[in-house]
């Protein structure tokens, strides 16, 4: 990992997204007045024919982008994630994975690392709402390489997509050569003192904590879960087995998330004892982001001391 | 196909609202007012007007039709299965457990039908999905949308038709099913979407008021719509809730209720089947 270099998973969206543009000619592009801060600018630059600015009208562009997906077109739908998960559910539920479409609902701008903007803007709660939906596949990204690498993959699935990506720049953990599948999760180290199970923004806090941790004798292992759904209950059950604990971490509500999907899953398969790390049934605030982070423990040291504790 | 005859296309609107009358008995639930009201508009645009073809309900070039007010479904079915999309038995089998025929529109399982809805209020910006990517491929299609005089209380409508507008969608017609009722009442009392034209007309569409029983008017209508270039047309359509059953015009009870045994043989002895 590396720390020095950062980028926000955002930033690496929009430049993907004009790659892919000049390869599949089927893909168009729709924001709602956001293209500035999607990154989907850069495929509008690129590609003006193909990029629909759709306004300040979420629910109408959703359902705009699943109409065009009935004719043959690959829509990628952009906005924050608390407008397009919270704004356009009924359009997502209804209009697009009902008719099982091939829309990508790429959402930007999830959880409290949206920062200043506050808890109108810090959607904590897209996970669980897009998780539930029959025929919806979804992805949340950690890095710049992971990114990249699923804004392409997703386009190959026939069928709609949640795609969670974040505002705040981010470490790049992988290389080029790393390989990535659609429902496999990532396992980073070995140790058998505990697993943390991480996503987006928090896979790299997770890897953090677990060098630090290392120094002070204590191995842990980190399993970065990038799609939530299909969710890799193999992976999730061999950790459980392997290591003392089990704790999950994300920048998202701990009901409904991905400390949910864990549970429902060890419930189930082995009954394991998981602490969830998370936003604990209450909004966030504004405040600067890394600050906020640390504020509701969302952070290496958060990770720390839950293990310590 | 294209029907011109006047007679024989009233014979067809018929024909569709004994279907209705049909599913929603066997079903013996499904919403026959709203059916009824619009069971003309989908004789014209089905046998008069889109270009479409039964044989193959997906080629890529036909035009489609969004049933945005998607409880409408029995008038839909009923039009499918009369152009000879799937046999009319398969009527019989609405709101069935093991049925095609969906309580509101499925895409997915029932041939002929070009989006899901049931939602209020989404249908519109589906329908300019796809007149965007008529123009955008120059397939040259047309796209066609019915909405409720009630359903257009929904927002998601307003932020449509401006999208419609802005985007000069002329390949669009919006036909409004202005009968009037909805489930609570007169749209007058529940919630006013009066003045229909005058709102789609500052929204930046061609307005066109019809009676939306009479299959002259309406045609003609269809027809102008075809010129217009550079904004998408509006029909607004004034019709009768429950149209052709003497006991259920102008009924509200009879938005989403089914007919009893001795209604439901009234109803088809009125429309003159079996």
């Amino acid at each position: 990992m590396d720390i020095s270099n950062k980028i926000a998973t955002r930033e690496s969206y929009g430049k993907k997204l004009v790659e892919l543009g000049k390869v599949n000619k089927d893909i168009v592009v729709l924001d709602a007045d956001l293209a500035a801060a999607t990154k989907t600018e850069l495929f509008k630059k690129e590609f003006p024919e193909r990029f629909f600015d759709m306004g300040i009208a979420e629910q109408d562009m959703l359902g705009t982008a699943a109409g065009m997906a009935t004719c043959g077109k690959i829509p990628y739908a952009s906005t924050f994630a608390v407008f397009a998960a919270g704004r356009g559910y009924d359009q997502i539920r209804n209009s697009i994975c009902y008719p099982k479409l091939n829309v990508k609902i790429c959402a930007t701008h999830a959880g409290i690392s949206v920062g200043e903007d506050g808890a109108t803007h810090q959607m904590l709660e897209d996970i669980s709402l897009m998780r539930s939906l029959p025929n919806m596949t979804v992805l949340s990204v950690s890095d710049d390489t992971q990114t990249k690498w699923a804004v392409e993959e997703i386009c190959k699935i026939n069928g709609p997509v949640y795609l969670r990506l974040g505002r705040l720049a981010s470490p790049i953990i992988y290389d080029e050569n790393q390989k990535f599948e659609i429902g496999k999760g990532i396992q980073i180290g070995a140790g058998t003192d505990a697993t943390v199970i991480a996503t987006g923004l928090m896979v790299s806090e997770a890897i953090k904590a677990m060098e630090e941790l290392k120094e002070k004798g204590i191995n842990i292992r980190v399993v970065d879960i990038h799609t939530i759904k299909p969710i890799d209950k193999e992976l999730i059950v061999k950790c459980a087995k392997e290591t003392k604990r089990i704790i999950t971490i994300e920048d998202h509500s701990i009901i409904g998330g991905l400390g949910s999907a864990v549970c429902e899953v060890l419930a189930e398969e082995y009954p394991t004892k998981v602490t969830r790390l998370g936003m604990k049934d209450t909004f966030g605030k504004s405040g600067k982001a890394e600050k906020l982070l640390e504020y509701f423990g969302l952070s290496k040291d958060g990770i720390i001391k839950e293990l310590m504790s | 196909m294209k029907i011109t005859d006047i007679t024989e296309l009233k014979n067809i609107a018929n024909n569709i609202r004994i279907g209705i009358i049909e599913e929603v008995y066997a079903g013996k639930s499904g919403h026959p007012g709203g059916s009824l009201s619009c069971a003309d508009i989908l004789t014209v645009l089905y046998f008069n007007q889109m270009n479409i073809n039964p044989e193959e309900p997906k080629s890529p070039a036909r035009d489609r039709f969004v049933l945005s007010k998607g409880h409408a479904s029995p008038a839909l079915y009923s039009t499918l299965a009369e152009r000879g999309y799937f046999d009319k038995k398969e009527l019989l089998t609405f709101r069935g457990i093991d049925s095609i025929l969906q309580g509101h529109p499925d895409m997915k399982h029932i041939p002929g039908v070009d989006m899901s809805t049931g939602s209020l209020g989404q249908g519109l910006s589906a329908a300019n999905g796809m007149a965007m990517s008529s123009k955008l491929n120059g397939d040259g299609f047309r796209v066609y949308c019915l909405l409720g005089d009630g359903e257009i209380e929904e927002g998601q409508i307003w932020e449509a038709a401006m999208s419609a507008a802005h985007y000069k969608l002329d390949n669009l017609c919006v036909i409004v099913d202005n009968n009037n009722l909805q489930i609570d009442g007169e749209i007058t009392e529940v919630m006013s979407s009066y003045p229909i034209n005058l709102k789609f007309e500052s929204f930046g569409f061609n307005v066109i008021n019809v009676d939306g029983h009479n299959i002259e008017e309406l045609i003609d209508a269809f027809n102008k719509a075809k010129t217009v270039k550079g904004k998408p047309t509006a029909i607004i359509a004034k019709t009768v809730k429950g149209k052709g059953v003497s006991f259920m015009e102008n009924q509200v009870g009879w938005h989403g209720k089914a007919p009893n045994e001795e209604q439901y043989n009234c109803a088809i002895k009125e429309l003159g089947g079996k």
